[in-house]
């Protein structure tokens, strides 16, 4: 097994799916402003999916470049974590999803800002700076929609339920995150978990939300097992490039 | 940052939210200059929004934001009254008299 290839296309893959999802926002914000916001994260996303997934080319050795990663690989090649591919849902939905995932984000940027390998440091310093700001975003909505009205508490606390059992496979650990760790050019994700936990409990505290004790963990997702809502996704994405092999602008 | 809420809310406003007025300076020492306007819950959503609406190119260092509401504009019926009298001082003009070249910027 390449371990350097199996880390980077979770790395990857994890900011291809989000940044697919949020563009999905586009044009359906709730308000102009908002929809900017989402689209630019969208955006940075899809960006630092960019950068991983062409090291994960070079890593593989094989020729592969991001968009022969991107789009010419199937359900079962993604190694994205399952709560990347959970669907949009409502507004809440998405900014509890981007929540979660942003404040694994941020800790996991600056870990690998510290890689051994001076490529992963440098997307990783640059992605730092982003997430920082996804973070910043996605917190203060949390904050607002939890303590907003009645309606808008019930309906993120449920978001919060549904959503925090898959955030488990972002801090999934195996050979690859132990090789990555044990030689210095990534990050064993069970390292920054306290740091996400304590993350997690003083949003809830802010935006008066309760966090679901000990709930069941999804797994799956860097193994390639995901769920049916990935294919619909992937059909989407994928589609232009496999009808067109090599389309051009 | 405290969070601001725009004073005297309207049943409009309550519904939608408010209008701010946002101002950018692009680079140390300009001034903050009018770029346009958005909508925002309160001050600091101004802020965020002034960020991925008005500074997604680089160009802001610094970001005002100002309640619409709180802007007292002069009115257009009073335009001749408030500027036309000075039509007649082109006194007021650096005009007569001739700059050293070393003095950059008038």
């Amino acid at each position: 097994m390449n371990a350097r290839f199996e880390y980077l296309l979770r790395l990857g893959d994890d900011a291809l799916i989000l940044g697919q999802q949020l563009g999905l926002w586009t044009g359906h914000g709730p308000v102009l402003e908002e929809d900017i916001a989402l689209t630019n994260i969208g955006l940075d996303q899809v960006g630092q999916a960019r950068a991983w997934l062409t090291l994960a080319g070079k890593a593989e050795g094989a020729g592969r470049d991001e968009d022969k990663l991107a789009y010419f690989r199937d359900q079962s090649g993604f190694r994205n974590a399952l709560l990347c591919e959970r669907p949009n849902g409502h507004f809440g939905d998405t900014i509890v999803r981007q929540f979660l995932f942003d404040a694994y984000a941020v800790c996991l940027h600056a870990a690998l800002s510290g890689s051994s390998d001076a490529e992963m440091a440098a997307i990783a310093r640059k992605s730092a700076k982003e997430s920082a700001y996804h973070l910043r975003h996605s917190r203060a909505w949390m904050v607002r929609l939890g303590d907003g009205t009645e309606e808008s508490h019930t309906k993120v606390q449920q978001s919060l339920n549904d959503l925090l059992p898959y955030a488990g496979d972002l801090f999934h650990s195996d050979a690859v995150t132990e090789q990555a760790a044990g030689e210095g050019w990534g990050a064993d994700p069970a390292a920054f978990r306290p740091a996400w936990d304590t993350a997690v409990d003083e949003m809830c505290a802010e935006a008066c939300l309760t966090r679901p004790e000990s709930v069941p963990e999804q797994v799956g997702g860097r193994e390639g097992r995901h769920t049916e809502q990935l294919s619909f996704l992937l059909a989407e994405m994928q589609v232009l490039p496999r009808t067109y092999p090599d389309a051009q602008w | 940052m405290p969070i601001l809420q725009p004073p005297n809310l309207s049943i409009v406003e309550k519904q939608h939210w408010p209008l701010w007025e946002i101002f950018i300076r692009s680079r140390q020492g300009l001034s903050h200059r009018h770029v346009g306007s958005l909508h925002a819950a309160d001050a600091e959503m101004a802020v965020e929004n002034a960020r991925d609406v008005y500074t997604r190119r680089q160009e802001g260092a610094s970001i005002w934001v100002v309640p619409a509401s709180a802007i007292t504009a002069s009115s257009p019926d009073e335009k001749e009254v408030l500027f036309d009298p000075a039509d007649d001082k082109v006194y007021r003009h650096p005009t007569f008299y001739d700059l050293p070249d070393e003095v950059k910027n008038m």
